[in-house]
């Protein structure tokens, strides 16, 4: 069987035409008289003809087809990519995807995650265990630096959303109590709503949008670039080394943070307040009749439970990121999307506990 | 607990490793034993396993199958306290350099240091300056591992690998990326290392002229077969190797034809 080349190949040229059947055998001979001038189109449609053709019996290595006839520049280019052999197990799989895969593989990953919470719970509790018996090791440095980080440097995001928050509240909260005469009882509303839910709930998500992606990004790259593994050679364990000084640092932070959260978005109210007539002194002391200890402390009792979700969700994530820079990014997004989910969930179970509690 | 194994006092013995992914073998049935002293080098074509070979050798990842054994002290068998015990022998040099990002190269060296000896920050300062200077990297001791390039992350890998004196070496394709003189630097300092400290040193590469230079011992990895091709010394191996696969490789595959061996 005779293949013939005739024109130019090129890429910016016209679409070759092929005229002839192709045949189940790999040309014999090459006739390259009418060929013009060619670039890489051409060595791979030859390659992708003689790929197409059923391999003899004797196996792909020994595999030869005849390359009779080409010019030197193109005989070249074709042996070099026919010297080794295409690896045929190397070829992905097309993945099976068929309703029924999908739902099989979508619960084995939710059973291997559930999984994943449950060993990293269990290994924090045995961290702090250590640390408490003084046996678990990671450098200060690192823990007042985490400290500082999600910390004194949170404090202008929170500052800002805070304030907002308690200004909105109060705006709203004004409109509706204004129609009944009530506007002094503004005070109350933004004290109580901020000291109880939004103060702890949005100094969470926001230190799970901020500080837990930070952890699973740095935990992640930390992890592909082998320092887990150093680490572990070293004879520091990981989890210490790495994940108790996060966890510590913002079951730490958090309560605090979220006192200042609290204090800021009242301020917010009381600027509302100012603006349609009830003095700050008013309003203040409405705040402290409205909000009494055990209001406040529930948010902040909240709060070290946030800490230590969006700690763990974030450095869980990292840990068990894969080796790539993708992998860094989906397991970032993994550890927002998770903390933020169980924020809420673990705010909803404390609001019934409260209730049924009756506090 | 010593055993009447045929050559006593092996530093590290492996028998009948399976290395897998999962269900997927990466290699099958690999037996060889390192003497004390000796450089060993793990060879093979690129994707072959070498650095999970390594990476089994150090206890980051289990075998599927059979047992890793340090002067016939069974690693693999080993409790997680107990395997510290063998993990502090160990210096490991990773092939990205894999120092610490956060910290200094000064604290990369310290930090095992600090951690595992009782000296004081003056001794300890000695001995990272000095670790540094043994891979040309003096005065480098307050940049950051970002802050160098790839090859310089990777010398000073080697210097945080020697940080405790390790009776065993593991260096995880150490030449690579380095220029000529550095990677020729570097076949000294191995030398060096094993005649003064005494070390085991156990190195994944392919190039072939560090393979040469240092090398006493050798396995080949063969892709093809899943298994190994070969051990021995490596200038045995080129000339002498019953496995065309080997020969090939350690002749760049510039030599085909069999060279004259007395068949035993």
């Amino acid at each position: 069987m005779v293949l013939e080349l005739c024109g130019d190949w090129l890429r910016d040229g016209a679409t070759p035409e092929i005229q002839g059947e192709s045949g189940d055998q790999a040309p014999s001979r090459y006739v390259t008289d009418k060929l013009g001038a060619f670039d890489s189109t051409l060595p791979a449609f030859i390659l992708s003809q003689l790929r197409s053709i059923e391999k003899p019996t004797l196996g792909a290595a020994q595999w030869k087809p005849s390359l009779e006839g080409l010019p030197p520049n193109l005989l070249g280019l074709m042996e070099l990519a026919l010297a080794v052999p295409e690896q045929s197990d190397a070829t992905q799989k097309p993945a099976d995807s068929s309703e029924l895969t999908k739902l099989g593989k979508g619960s084995i990953e939710v059973w291997v995650s559930v999984l994943a919470v449950a060993e990293f719970t269990g290994q924090s509790v045995l961290a702090l265990g250590r640390f408490v018996t003084g046996g678990a090791r990671f450098r200060a440095r690192d823990f007042w630096m985490i400290v500082q980080e999600c910390g004194a440097q949170a404090l202008p995001i929170v500052s800002l959303i805070s304030f907002l928050i308690g200004l909105i509240m109060a705006f709203v909260g004004n409109v509706q109590l204004a129609s009944f005469g009530a506007s002094l009882y503004v005070a109350d509303l933004v004290g109580i709503a901020m000291v109880r839910e939004m103060g702890v709930v949005m100094t969470a998500i926001i230190m799970s949008g901020r500080t837990g992606a930070a952890f699973a990004a740095h935990l992640g790259s930390m992890k592909a670039n082998e320092e887990i593994d150093a680490l572990r050679t070293f004879g520091f364990d990981p989890f210490d080394f790495l994940v108790l000084p996060r966890l510590l640092a913002l079951v730490l932070m958090m309560p605090l943070l979220t006192l200042y959260a609290n204090c800021v978005g009242i301020l917010g109210g009381m600027l509302v307040g100012a603006a349609v007539g009830i003095p700050p002194v008013l309003f203040w002391n409405e705040t402290l009749t409205a909000v009494t200890l055990t209001t406040s402390l529930l948010g902040v009792f909240k709060s070290v439970f946030f800490g230590a979700v969006i700690a763990m969700s974030g450095c869980l994530q990292g840990m068990h990121a894969g080796n790539s820079s993708a992998a860094v990014g989906q397991a970032t997004t993994r550890a927002v999307v998770t903390s933020i989910t169980a924020i809420i969930v673990l705010d909803s179970a404390f609001a019934a506990i409260f209730t049924v509690l009756d506090i | 607990m010593p055993t009447n194994s045929e050559t006593p006092q092996a530093k590290i013995t492996v028998r009948d490793l399976t290395m897998a992914y999962g269900s997927f073998v990466v290699m099958r049935d690999l037996n060889f034993e390192v003497a004390d002293k000796d450089i060993f080098i793990i060879m093979g074509g690129s994707g072959c396993g070498k650095s999970t070979l390594m990476r089994h050798l150090i206890g980051l990842q289990e075998p599927a199958q059979g047992s890793i054994l340090y002067e016939d002290e069974d690693f693999t068998a080993a409790s997680p306290t107990e395997r510290v015990k063998f993990i502090r022998r160990f210096g490991v040099m990773y092939q990205s350099g894999a120092l610490w990002s956060s910290m200094t190269l000064a604290e990369n060296i310290a930090m095992p240091l600090e951690e595992h000896t009782n000296l004081t920050p003056k001794t300890i300062r000695d001995l990272v300056s000095y670790k540094l200077s043994l891979v040309g990297l003096s005065g480098y001791e307050d940049y950051y591992p970002a802050q160098i390039s790839g090859g310089m992350n990777k010398r000073a890998g080697i210097a945080r690998a020697m940080a405790l004196d390790p009776d065993i070496l593991f260096l995880d394709e150490p030449g690579a990326g380095l220029d000529p003189l550095s990677a020729r630097r570097l076949d000294d300092l191995i030398l060096r290392l094993r005649d003064s400290l005494g070390s085991t040193i156990v190195i994944v590469t392919h190039e072939l002229a560090s393979i040469f230079a240092v090398a006493n011992h050798s396995i080949f990895l063969d892709t093809a077969t899943r298994t190994q091709g070969a051990t021995g010394d490596p200038k045995e191996l080129r000339d002498h190797s019953e496995n065309p696969a080997v020969r090939l490789f350690l002749q760049r595959g510039e030599v085909t034809a069999p060279s004259s061996k007395p068949r035993p």
